[in-house]
């Protein structure tokens, strides 16, 4: 039985354990929902809920622990907006095409400006923004980020390609587009 | 490594996740490779320029929000008065007889106060109805309500989506009701209104206690610290459905 003691000592584990990664979980959060209202919801959904699994949780890495929660709550969250509204679909056909263009110069990506870059991330389609933003943001390992999104290693490599790429491609646009509108 | 390197080697190389063979041998690769050299010069270049660009801090109360959610969900209401109930064993007898001469004269007092109370929680319904104050939240949807509600009160009182169960949520609004800042959460079953009222509470009774005041029917409990009152004309089997809904 838990007794008021046993519930506070619950508490202190988790605040050393898994509160650390506050910053790391909202982050994930921001970058998923893109937006800072749905992303606090999220993130504070996404706490509750490891508060309440914590029992669970043998002492394996926080972070990773953490942000397969974050993205679990995501998941269940996009689901009931796109259920209420028609959310803006990728559009694959337009990002498979940019993709298959030339790679922009590195000087290109070296002058585009925080919003151009945010922009661009953004437009990402989710399973690559979630990859793009583990490893760069978060500097986790390719094992961490497979850990942390469920899925195998190759797709976590494969994942990373393709997000850059087309990250670079969106970029390069942004910029040809900004060039164009004086 | 003579062939034209994997993309996804490259990536792995940049990202420092090739073991010491393979990366020398990527590494010669790239010396004599101008096209693959200059893929992995972009990709370090996209990574400079996403550096800025990637951090974002969460508004300046998030982390004490969260820590008071924590705190309410770290107190078990119901487990926590039992092991209070231990040291009382002592003097319970002597409280007993205490209580019991205490009680007749508190008992009339109480029972007008819950009349009152009762009747204000139906006068704030019934307002609600007429003014265009129903809502200061409109939205069907329990993420938009329950944040509102955040910044607006020192609790976050539990929003359900029970759209499935035709109780449709309309919104929120904020209330004041005998002394105490309160959530009132809106729903609608056919054209009734039910306003949820909910309030942290220290103590109270757990099982749903029915009344009717001036035709409208009433139901309050009290559950995992917060004390909830819900206030529809809907008839009393269909509010009691309601109720479980929300205790559930």
């Amino acid at each position: 039985m838990e007794t008021g003691a046993n519930s506070r000592e619950k508490l202190a584990r988790f605040e050393r354990l898994v509160l650390p990664h506050l910053d790391s979980a909202y982050n994930l959060a921001r970058w998923m929902t893109r937006n800072p209202t749905d992303a606090e919801d999220v993130a504070q959904e996404a706490l509750l809920r490891a508060f309440r699994f914590f029992d669970g949780f043998r002492g394996e890495d926080g972070r990773v622990w953490l942000l397969a929660i974050v993205r679990n709550t995501y998941l269940t969250w996009i689901r009931r907006q796109s259920a209420q509204q028609n959310s803006t679909e990728f559009d694959e056909h337009l990002h498979t095409d940019l993709e298959l263009s030339l790679t922009p110069e590195s000087d290109v990506l070296r002058r585009a400006t925080v919003e151009q870059v945010r922009s661009a991330i953004q437009a990402l389609p989710p399973e690559y923004r979630e990859v793009i933003l583990m490893r760069e943001l978060e500097q986790m390992s390719y094992k961490e980020i497979a850990a942390a999104t469920e899925s195998p290693l190759g797709t976590v490599m494969s994942r990373l390609s393709r997000g850059r790429s087309m990250l670079r491609q969106l970029i390069a646009s942004e910029r040809r587009t900004e060039v164009k509108q004086p | 490594m003579t062939s034209h390197a994997q993309r996804n080697l490259l990536h792995a190389y940049i990202d420092d996740e090739l073991d010491l063979v393979r990366s020398m041998e990527l590494e010669d690769h790239l010396a004599e490779c101008a096209d693959c050299a200059e893929q992995v010069a972009s990709f370090r270049a996209l990574r400079a320029a996403m550096a800025p660009a990637l951090r974002y801090a969460a508004e300046d109360g998030f982390r004490a929000r969260l820590m008071q959610q924590l705190q309410q969900a770290e107190r078990p209401p119901v487990r926590e008065s039992k092991t209070r109930s231990l040291p009382w064993w002592n003097w319970a007898a002597a409280a007993a007889c205490l209580l019991i001469a205490i009680g007749g004269l508190l008992l009339y007092s109480a029972n007008r106060h819950d009349q009152t109370f009762a009747r204000e929680l139906v006068a704030d319904h019934v307002r609600s109805l007429m003014a265009t104050h129903l809502t200061d939240v409109l939205t069907s949807d329990q993420h938009t309500v329950k944040p509102w509600f955040t910044g607006k009160l020192d609790f976050s009182p539990r929003v359900r989506d029970l759209s499935a169960d035709d109780f449709e949520l309309i919104g929120g609004r904020l209330d004041y009701v005998d002394g105490h800042s309160a959530a009132a959460i809106v729903y609608q079953r056919r054209k009734h209104v039910i306003n949820l009222f909910t309030w942290p509470a220290k103590s109270g009774d757990e099982s749903p206690h029915v009344t009717a005041q001036q035709g409208f029917n009433l139901i309050e409990w009290t559950q995992d610290g917060m004390y909830y009152c819900a206030v529809s004309d809907l008839n009393q089997q269909e509010l009691k459905e309601f109720v479980e809904l929300v205790r559930r």
